[in-house]
């Protein structure tokens, strides 16, 4: 009979799913990653704490009995109302983003999308800069992240009615549409820090389009959190249709997926949830891009298996980022943006000339 | 698991497309039997294509309708169709990480509901299908790497991983070497379902066909048994080619040799 198995080169086989780590495997040292990015971020800051005393907080707040205290009433705030706020909200971006970015990919049916591409990101920088340069504050705390939202939010309606003409919605015309409205209001959000004359304007506006998530409260939480948990659990519902559109436009068709439908109501699902992070973190880039190739590699491109990865991936990594941020420098803090893109560009070329030596 | 629907009728009743003013297919009519294997044959633009993309709702006829039993496929939903009728065509999916066993078993979401997870039965289905096509032991190789022809055997396994009773192929045989482009046509007839199969190789539309359907600039000008249809007239006709048309001596069956000479 024929030969084709066996006379194949055994790199196949090697790069093939029998070689992969099994999947409940990856999930839990994802799981332990995030647990271990979790506790270091906490414990590492201005003031050290020891990780059992971290645990020890922790647990005592879950359930009383479970620890004794022996510790400061001021280490409990600095934990509780300062440092896990922040950690928090820090997995919910990077899950989020991550989980974005790997679903964006697959609407987009090209590996190289990244959430930033939208154009959102920048709709949503644009909402922020206007709430700084013109001193905007109507709600207290909640006035820039509503703004950056509602700018993300324009943009996203922008996009799709530009990338939509008679009911389709083409890959190309979506990236195009993206790219360009990306550039336009990035030129508005920059046009309106130069004009603005006031360095310390211009300062806060930059730090805001690398990314950060300093002085975080409980109160920033909350939205975020419950629009990326709602959010992937959507995408994790659809992720047989996510599948279908890696096989391109007429085969998801004849798989029985109204592909424009489809895809016109996965771009405003996405765009939400890119709107809603990037209001509370800025810009923060590469995530989107590189994490979902790294679950692809771990665990296959099968949605229903990547997602999951995807988000404990992505929670372990920006919480990593950030305690990298706030420690490289102290007691000065990098904006997070700087360091995914550190590494994240690296990562890429080094992406491509793998691609490129297949 | 849904028992597989049995081979159905399909039908196009004077169906057109008409894209940018320019008529693609005009005023085709056509009815496949339960179980009759058709040929769609023509030259490059006649509309094959396109004629065959208003069939899995790939492309909304302008004009006419499309059924399956009567049923107007453009009316049910996507997934309904999937179920009853599968498609081979010529997109792969590139890029991603896929494996060979993940392409073909795109093949069984339309029997699923959303969080609903494979069992065993379709994973049983899946190898089965790759099994059939020769490739089960690519299975975990990712498809990207896979050679033209195995690509196009797992994307005939994914078709046949969605277990319909009506099958609609776009030049299946391409990239396949001529054992397998054999195998293929055997396969679909064996399989006992409706299909309508755009094919560039008159002589395998002949051997494996019930009818041959020509179409040129988007109308069909010919339908009929082989025999019937594929004469040296048509052939000159239609491709603007010098050919002679005889019996094969062992099987009877049509076969044509195409002329080096230009027709004057």
């Amino acid at each position: 009979m024929t030969k084709i198995a066996t006379s194949r080169p055994p790199v196949v086989t090697a790069a093939g799913g029998r070689g992969r780590v099994p999947y409940t495997l990856v999930l839990a040292a994802l799981a332990v990653a995030v647990t271990m990015a979790a506790t270091a971020g906490i414990a590492v800051g201005s003031v050290r704490l020891p990780l059992g005393e971290v645990w020890a907080i922790l647990l005592h707040r879950l359930y009383a009995p479970l620890a004794e205290p022996t510790w400061t009433p001021v280490r409990e705030t600095i934990v509780m109302d300062v440092r896990v706020p922040r950690i928090l909200l820090c997995g919910v971006v990077g899950a989020g983003l991550s989980v974005c970015g790997m679903a964006l990919q697959a609407l987009v049916r090209n590996p190289l999308a990244d959430p930033m591409l939208l154009g959102v990101s920048s709709g949503a920088t644009v909402g922020a800069v206007v709430v700084m340069v013109f001193n905007v504050s109507l709600i207290g705390a909640f006035t820039l992240p509503l703004a950056a939202f509602a700018g993300a939010f324009l943009a996203l309606v922008l996009v799709y009615f530009l990338a939509r003409a008679g009911g389709r919605m083409t890959t190309v015309r979506l990236v195009l549409s993206g790219v360009a409205t990306a550039e336009v209001l990035s030129a508005v959000a920059g046009y309106l820090i130069i004009t603005s004359g006031d360095p310390r304007k211009t300062e806060s506006a930059l730090r805001w389009m690398l990314g950060g998530l300093a002085g975080t409260t409980w109160d920033l939480v909350w939205i975020p959190a419950a629009a990326v948990l709602l959010g992937t659990g959507v995408l994790l519902g659809l992720s047989r249709p996510l599948n279908l559109l890696l096989a391109g436009e007429e085969a998801a068709a004849a798989l029985g997926l109204n592909v424009h439908r489809f895809r016109g109501a996965l771009f405003a699902l996405v765009a939400l949830m890119i709107g809603t992070i990037v209001a509370v973190s800025g810009s923060i880039g590469f995530v989107g891009l590189m994490l979902p190739h790294v679950v692809r590699l771990l665990v296959g491109a099968d949605h229903r298996r990547g997602l999951p990865a995807v988000a404990l991936l992505g929670a372990a990594f920006l919480v990593a980022a950030d305690l990298a941020a706030r420690s490289v420098i102290t007691p000065e803090e990098i904006p997070i943006g700087i360091l995914t893109a550190l590494t994240g560009g690296p990562f890429f070329l080094w992406l491509m000339r793998r691609g490129a030596a297949r | 698991m849904t028992a597989a629907d049995g081979p159905a009728v399909l039908r196009a009743d004077n169906v057109g497309v008409v894209v940018d003013g320019r008529a693609l297919v005009w005023n085709v009519s056509l009815e496949v039997a339960p179980g009759e294997v058709v040929a769609l044959v023509g030259p490059n633009g006649a509309g094959k294509s396109t004629l065959l993309r208003t069939f899995y709702r790939a492309l909304r006829p302008t004009s006419g309708r499309v059924t399956l039993d009567g049923e107007d496929v453009w009316r049910m939903t996507g997934r309904r169709l999937a179920r009853r009728l599968a498609a081979v065509l010529q997109e792969a999916p590139g890029e991603f990480e896929l494996t060979a066993y993940d392409v073909a078993a795109m093949g069984r979401t339309p029997c699923k509901r959303a969080f609903q997870g494979d069992d065993s039965e379709d994973r049983r289905i899946v190898m089965g299908a790759l099994g059939t096509l020769d490739v089960a032991g690519l299975a975990h190789a990712p498809f990207d790497r896979l050679s033209g022809g195995e690509k196009q055997r797992v994307l005939i396994a994914r078709a046949l991983a969605q277990r319909t009773g009506t099958m609609v192929l776009d030049e299946p045989t391409n990239h396949l070497d001529l054992r397998h482009q054999l195998d293929a046509l055997r396969l679909v007839r064996r399989l006992g379902v409706t299909a309508v199969v755009a094919l560039h190789d008159l002589n395998l539309a002949a051997a494996f066909c019930d009818r041959i359907c020509v179409m040129d600039a988007g109308r069909l000008v010919a339908a009929g048994p082989p025999a019937q249809v594929l004469t040296a007239d048509l052939l000159a006709e239609v491709y603007r080619v010098d050919a002679e048309v005889g019996p094969h001596p062992h099987t009877g069956v049509p076969q044509i040799s195409v002329l080096p000479g230009d027709l004057t």
